[in-house]
């Protein structure tokens, strides 16, 4: 008989417990007690099962304020708002626009909100599929008038996504993409700060497609990283986004929602709104590592395979064993060289097994991230011939290249 | 005298104690107090409250957003990312729970079969997370006391909170050296009839506490928290009682508040009192205020109690008025505190400006105003929920969690916690109990080893317990089988607390250095009346070897000895030479110790003992 979730009497260890049966994990029997705490039983009698009627919930209808501007909140997963059935225990997500601004109010002083649930999955399941059905939606959306989109994502893929929007779409107005490291269900949660750091850049004077997380552990600042050019770079703190080769492009301040402007950016209708949404997912990245074999590419190949990036050791090296494999590869391909150092930009001249791999038809990704080289060259094969996507591929179209290397100081 | 019986006292005690562990419940951090100046790195947060599934946000959690704090947080380099809500925790300290099984084998408590640790609410930012993981592991259990049995509800494993450092009223600072420290939580049922049997109760729940040699001793690492409520009264939560020493007089004052609380309702009823459900704004009364609180403020506001004058002045407690609690609520919101008609005109308010007041609330002489003064929407809410309390004064006692004040009295902190406040922490797995983890050894009770020592060593009661109290109960038991137990209780008990009574920071001696004094004595290298001064140079001198010891005071014993010896040999002669002995004698003491002792030293002692030899 399955009783859980339901409001039981069972008899163990010589007593009699009351409480709500709850899902367990293991085959010991989980009962949540009256004042709150679950405790396993192993060996246990059912004694009675309660009925209970259902607790039901209003939500107060949001009001449109004629002065703000309306923003689309598009949720892919993960969650941003949340609620929780202490009585159970249950964490449950939240999307309608009314349950984030429940949760989070004080978006109703920024922005008019539209919410929609795109995708309920976690975020390392995300495949090309969903990247070009996201960029429809985003791509609708700016076209129907809304002043900014905001894209809530599991932190885990949200820079690859970013970079896929961002070569998929032309876009003259703000495309936030914003999650948590806290699940919105605690009250530590990072995540509604993370939100109303989102929509003030969703009304700001902005163009591309960003990434607004934590600048630092405290609840006082949040970075805008240009989509092309971040990389989740913790496993677990607040500002695990890190923008690489480029300064963040702006500072939100918390809670005033106050923008500072950081480094040259692409501004409100600058460009015009335009998609190209086609991606070949026929594309990898190989790290390499001392000892690898380069047959790993020719398994690719052999596969079909026509776009491969290489994260290479330091300036954008691999074995010279890999000389031949790649000359023979790179006839029809697009093979590029980024660096597993991550910081810096590939320089394949330098020493004699850089020039073999140039002489071999690599291309130097400049100071691209890996991973952006990778989903670039996805989208350049999608949209391109081998021939094309081999002249564009270290040509700057987004922001992802930087003729210049430069120090600065990011303000946190 | 108070007949408590006749008056349906029924209290509980909670107590939490934090365990002796290696490293915290969540982490590996090692479970030390650090200094707040030693902090290496700070950050802050803010904290919301996340609706229920029936759509409301707790009670208590609620009030504390309302405030909307700023928590600041001082970290160390023994604490971790854990403790910053920066990483997901580790899993249960095993060590911790076997120390809990053990603790729920003394108080006579079954053991669950699967220990899951949940998160309670708790958004006070004592918690970076918002909620502290706890566990419930045992329940059902008793301990006698008095020959009165007292029953044992729960045992629960949890996680201490912050060490609150400051609090500046819309920010308050936190150490995170204390956060994660595992912590035993024991509550007791509500069979606890009288404030003496309070104070009881918890110093045999203490003791059994001790007789682990599992717990952590010293100021603050154990906490009581007692449940009072009498007949017509409520049940209210008194948080942090440190010292035992008060817990009967918390007991005795929140029966007396409770019964003030209760007097109160039944004149305002006699009088047919209401209060008056709106905030005044009153900012232009003060224009030319004499009052700086009053004058340095952005706002004034006030609210009507009708009825209520003289009662707001009202003592519930020693030194603590009805008015002192509405003060509570606004310090709760970040307000230094509220004036009331009842002790106005003073502070410098005028009686002019009582009477504006007065007028402008509409208030008689028969009605009570209270004035708050601050930034608006703080005061704004201090007020609405000073009303709220001032209504239930016509219903007689809320319930509420309070605060235990160093002398006995209480203050408001804030509602009683609702129950449903609790969901499962899903980052920690569920630990099966295995009947192993069950077999553990029961330690002898502090209190029988006490009478064990008052028979095998005929010490006294008194100074049995505290040897079979004392950390190193184990070095007593070692030493008195060596050398006389008095010699070995000043050792380790009398002498540092001499020492300490003198200014001096006994706090280095740890076995090392007990050890180290009793074998001296074991040995014969000094004297027993050596023991203080050894011990003395060892708080001085942690390091110190036996050999430096012996030298700094060993010489000045055996000055002693060889004095008495040499008086005791020229007996004789000094009997012949009067005083006149002392310089032929001294001859003969310097020969020995010249450059072990000072001469002055020496000159001193061997006329003291030339000069008694003479009286005698």
């Amino acid at each position: 008989m399955d009783v859980e979730g339901k409001r039981v009497r069972i008899k163990a260890k010589g007593r009699i417990f009351e409480g709500v049966a709850m899902p367990s994990s293991t085959n010991s029997f989980v009962l949540k007690l009256d004042n709150g705490y679950n405790v396993g039983f192993t060996e246990y009698e059912l004694l009675e099962v309660f009925e209970e009627g259902k607790h039901g919930e209003e939500i107060a209808a949001l009001e449109k304020k004629e002065s703000l501007p309306d923003i689309k909140i598009i949720s892919t997963g993960g969650t941003i708002a949340s609620k929780v059935d202490y009585r159970t225990g249950a964490v449950t997500s939240q999307f309608s626009a009314e349950e984030i601004v429940g949760d989070v109010p004080e978006l109703a002083e920024i922005c008019n909100i539209d919410a929609m649930l795109l995708y309920n999955i976690l975020s390392e399941n995300m495949k090309a599929k969903q990247w070009i059905e996201l960029a429809g939606e985003v791509y609708k959306a700016i076209k129907s008038g809304y002043e900014g989109v905001i894209i809530t994502h599991g932190t885990d893929t949200m820079a690859y996504t970013a970079s896929a929007l961002a070569f998929m779409l032309s876009t003259p107005a703000p495309v936030i993409l914003v999650g948590a490291q806290r699940s919105s269900d605690r009250p530590s949660s990072d995540a509604a700060m993370n939100l109303v750091c989102a929509a003030n850049a969703a009304i700001a004077d902005l163009g591309e497609v960003v990434v607004v997380m934590h600048a630092n552990t405290s609840d006082d600042t949040c970075h805008i990283h240009r989509g092309v050019k971040v990389r989740k770079c913790h496993t677990s703190r607040r500002d695990a986004f890190q923008s690489v080769n480029y300064p963040p492009l702006g500072l939100v301040s918390y809670p005033s929602g106050e923008i500072k402007w950081m480094a040259e950016r692409i501004k409100r209708g600058e460009r015009e709104l335009k998609l190209a949404d086609r991606l070949e997912e026929k594309v990898t990245l190989v790290k390499f590592f001392p000892g690898l074999k380069p047959d790993i590419m020719d398994y690719y190949y052999d596969r079909g395979y026509r776009g491969f990036v290489i994260e290479g050791t330091g300036l954008g090296h691999v074995s010279t064993d890999w000389v031949d494999s790649i000359a023979r590869i790179s006839e029809d391909s697009v093979v590029v060289m980024t660096s597993q150092c991550i910081w810096g930009r590939v320089c394949d001249r330098v020493y004699d097994t850089g020039r073999y791999l140039l002489e071999a038809g690599v291309i130097e990704g400049e100071d691209m991230l890996p991973e952006v080289a990778l989903i670039k060259l996805m989208w350049l094969l999608g949209n391109y011939d081998v021939e094309e996507a081999r002249s564009l591929v270290n040509k700057n179209l987004v922001g992802e290249i930087n003729p210049t290397t430069r120090y600065w100081e990011v303000e946190k | 005298m108070q007949d408590y019986s006749s008056l349906g006292l029924r209290v509980g005690i909670e107590i939490h104690q934090q365990l002796d562990t290696r490293h915290k419940l969540f982490c590996y951090c090692p479970t030390i107090q650090r200094d707040a100046e030693e902090s290496n790195f700070e950050f802050f947060r803010y904290l919301r409250s996340k609706r229920s599934e029936m759509g409301e946000v707790d009670r208590a959690a609620k009030e504390e957003v309302a405030r909307s704090k700023k928590f600041i947080y001082k970290a160390y380099d023994t604490t971790c990312l854990v403790e910053a809500d920066e990483e997901p925790p580790r899993e249960v300290n095993r060590e911790a729970l076997q120390i809990t099984i053990l603790i729920a084998k003394m108080l006579n408590m079954e053991v669950v079969d699967e220990v899951h640790m949940m998160r309670k609410i708790v958004i006070d930012g004592s918690n970076t997370t918002g909620f502290q993981r706890t566990a419930l592991v045992a329940f059902d259990g008793h301990i006698d006391c008095n020959g009165k049995r007292i029953g044992i509800a729960t045992l629960c494993l949890e996680e201490e909170a912050c060490r609150k450092i400051e609090d500046r009223g819309d920010e308050v600072v936190y150490s995170l050296d204390r956060l994660g420290i595992p912590l035993a939580e024991i509550g007791t049922m509500p069979d606890i009839t009288s404030p003496k049997e309070a104070k009881d109760v918890a110093a045999k729940l203490g003791m059994i506490l001790r007789s682990t040699g599992r717990v952590k001793r010293g100021l603050g690492t154990i906490r009581q928290d007692v449940n009072i409520s009498i007949r017509d009264g409520a049940r209210v939560e008194i948080k942090g009682v440190q010292t035992l020493d008060i817990l009967d007089k918390i007991v005795e004052y929140e029966v007396l508040r409770q019964l003030s609380l209760l007097k109160i309702k039944d004149e305002l009823k006699k009088r047919g009192a209401s209060v008056v459900n709106k905030v005044f704004d009153v900012t232009d009364v003060f224009a030319n205020t004499k009052s700086k609180v009053i004058k340095r403020a952005e706002c004034v506001k006030a609210i009507m109690l009708k009825g209520f004058a003289g009662l707001v002045g009202k003592e519930i407690q020693p030194g603590r008025r009805l008015g002192t609690e509405f003060a509570d609520i606004a310090k709760t919101f970040g307000l230094g505190g509220i004036f009331h008609t009842d002790e106005l005109p003073a502070y410098g308010v005028s009686k002019e400006e009582v009477e504006a007041l007065r007028a402008r609330v509409g208030a008689g002489n028969r009605d009570a105003v209270i004035v708050a003064a601050g930034k608006a929407t703080r005061v704004e809410n201090t007020l609405i929920r000073i009303v709220e309390r001032a209504e239930y004064c016509l219903a007689g006692v809320p319930e509420e969690t309070r605060k235990a004040n160093e002398d006995g009295t209480t203050s408001y902190l804030r509602p009683l916690p609702g129950a449903a406040r609790m969901y499962p922490e899903t980052d920690v797995p569920a630990v099966k109990i295995t009947p192993e983890m069950l077999k553990v050894e029961i330690p002898e009770l502090i209190e029988e080893r006490a009478r064990r020592y008052t028979k095998t060593y005929s010490l006294s009661h008194d100074l049995a317990y505290v040897m079979a109290d004392s950390a190193f109960y184990h070095l007593f038991e070692e030493f008195a089988e060596k050398i006389p137990a008095t010699t070995v209780a000043r050792v380790l008990h009398t002498a540092p607390a001499e020492l300490r009574r003198d200014g001096i920071n006994t706090d280095v001696l740890e076995e090392e250095q007990f050890r180290m004094v009793l074998e001296l004595i074991e040995e014969g290298r000094i004297a027993k009346e050596g023991a203080d001064e050894a011990l003395k140079i060892l708080c001085e001198n942690p390091r110190a070897t036996k050999d430096e010891i012996v030298d700094r005071i060993g010489s000045a014993s055996d000055l002693d000895s060889f004095i008495a010896k040499l008086v005791e040999e020229k007996k004789d002669f000094i009997a012949e030479k009067g005083a006149n002995a002392f310089k032929p004698l001294m001859g003969l003491v310097m020969k020995e110790f010249r450059g072990k002792v000072d001469g002055k030293v020496v000159a001193e002692k061997l006329n003291r003992a030339i000069k008694s030899m003479l009286q005698a």
